[in-house]
């Protein structure tokens, strides 16, 4: 196991005392094989007890240690050492307001989160003693990679229409109603509609495509929303054209 | 809600955003350059209106075209047009996955189902023209 000195330049703010944020140094003695989370910690437990950022898993499941790592969106987990130079800039995600050094307010996205309303709901009500409501392998296939979504936030930090339009539902909260739109068992279509293609739904996404290129778990968010698109203007066209087919 | 003290927000810059990583200026070639979609289309549309203004005009413009500027017009212009379809074929498995029971097409094979469209669409095209 080999030991090298990285320098890391992180981002620290304090509200009570600054009034903007500053890039602070450490030189943090390093194993090889440590990933940015392992040099905080490091920096926490031996040189600045004060540093302030979240994290939980270790192992890019929990999706609470997104940071901007050299200017891009990772998990701070999942970022080895040894792809870095001997600098690394560390600062809190993107997009997001800061409360304290690396931790952002995510209260935005977890109120769009709970208005994409992301959670099974069934066409019909059924008794337990009906039975199970059954799926086929295929129908699971349509929309399992979406379930993979870890809300780690990392696409809001890459979106640069969420950065500009701050009303902008964003990719992950469009992708998980996307998830269970597309689920066989679940009839909340129209419920979730009036909220992803609405204007500051999918509508605001042109495109980019930097929340799939970022995304740790390849979910791809960027073909979700443009699937969301087309979904949406099939039924425009339905509702316009053929006003009769509507239920 | 947040505690202890005002979150700090930082301003995104409205007009130098796409400077900030090569895949934003990748994004922003895409877009721009449907620029040479239109001008294309201009063009296609100049053509036709000194049609009708009778076979004179129509020889002249298309004397014009094949002139040096107008040559370097259309290589430009051409260029362009063509990164621009291609940006966008190369986003299709995105918008369009096809799924075959429990599995999904290859993003390569719809790609390549847009370029044989497009081939097809120019040979018919030049098969209508006179050209074969």
């Amino acid at each position: 196991m080999s030991e090298r000195i990285v320098e890391m330049e992180v981002l620290r703010y304090n509200p009570e005392t600054d009034a903007e944020p500053r890039f602070q140094r450490y030189s943090v003695p390093c194993m090889n094989e440590w990933v940015v989370l392992d040099a905080l910690n490091h920096i926490k437990e031996t040189i600045d007890p004060t540093l302030s950022y979240r994290w939980s898993c270790h192992m890019a499941v929990c999706g609470s240690c997104g940071m901007m790592i050299n200017g891009e969106p990772k998990l701070a987990c999942k970022a080895f050492l040894r792809s870095y130079d001997w600098l690394i800039r560390i600062e809190p995600l993107s997009h997001f307001p800061i409360q304290r050094d690396l931790v952002t307010v995510i209260d935005d996205f977890v109120t769009k989160l709970r208005r994409v309303k992301p959670y099974l709901i069934p066409k019909e009500d059924k008794p337990v003693a009906e039975g199970e409501f059954r799926q086929s392998p295929a129908e699971l296939k349509t929309y399992k990679q979406y379930t993979l979504c870890i809300n780690c936030m990392l696409c809001y930090a890459a979106c640069p229409e969420y950065g500009l339009t701050t009303g902008f539902i964003g990719p992950a909260a469009i992708s998980l109603a996307h998830r269970y739109n597309q689920d066989s068992r679940d009839g909340g279509r129209e419920e979730r509609q009036q909220v992803i293609a609405a204007n500051e739904g999918v509508w605001e996404c042109s495109f980019v495509g930097a929340c799939s290129e970022v995304c740790p778990e390849h979910v791809d968010p960027a073909g979700a929303l443009q699937q969301v698109k087309i979904k949406s203007t099939v039924d425009w066209y339905q509702e316009h054209l053929m006003p009769w087919s509507k239920k | 809600m947040s505690a202890g003290g005002k979150p700090f927000v930082r301003k995104v810059s409205r007009y130098g955003w796409f400077l900030r990583h090569p895949r934003y200026l990748r994004y922003m070639a895409r877009e721009v350059t449907c620029v040479f979609i239109g001008l294309h289309a201009l063009i296609l549309l100049l053509l036709l209106r000194r049609l009708s203004e009778g076979r004179e005009a129509y020889e002249a413009f298309l004397h014009d075209l094949s002139g040096p500027a107008g040559v370097a017009l259309q290589v430009v212009v051409l260029a362009f047009a063509v990164y621009h379809s291609m940006s966008w074929f190369n986003v299709t498995p995105k918008a369009l996955p096809v799924q075959i029971d429990e599995k999904f097409l290859p993003g390569a094979v719809i790609i390549s189902a847009h370029y044989a469209g497009w081939l097809i669409a120019t040979v018919a095209l030049l098969v209508l023209a006179g050209v074969f």
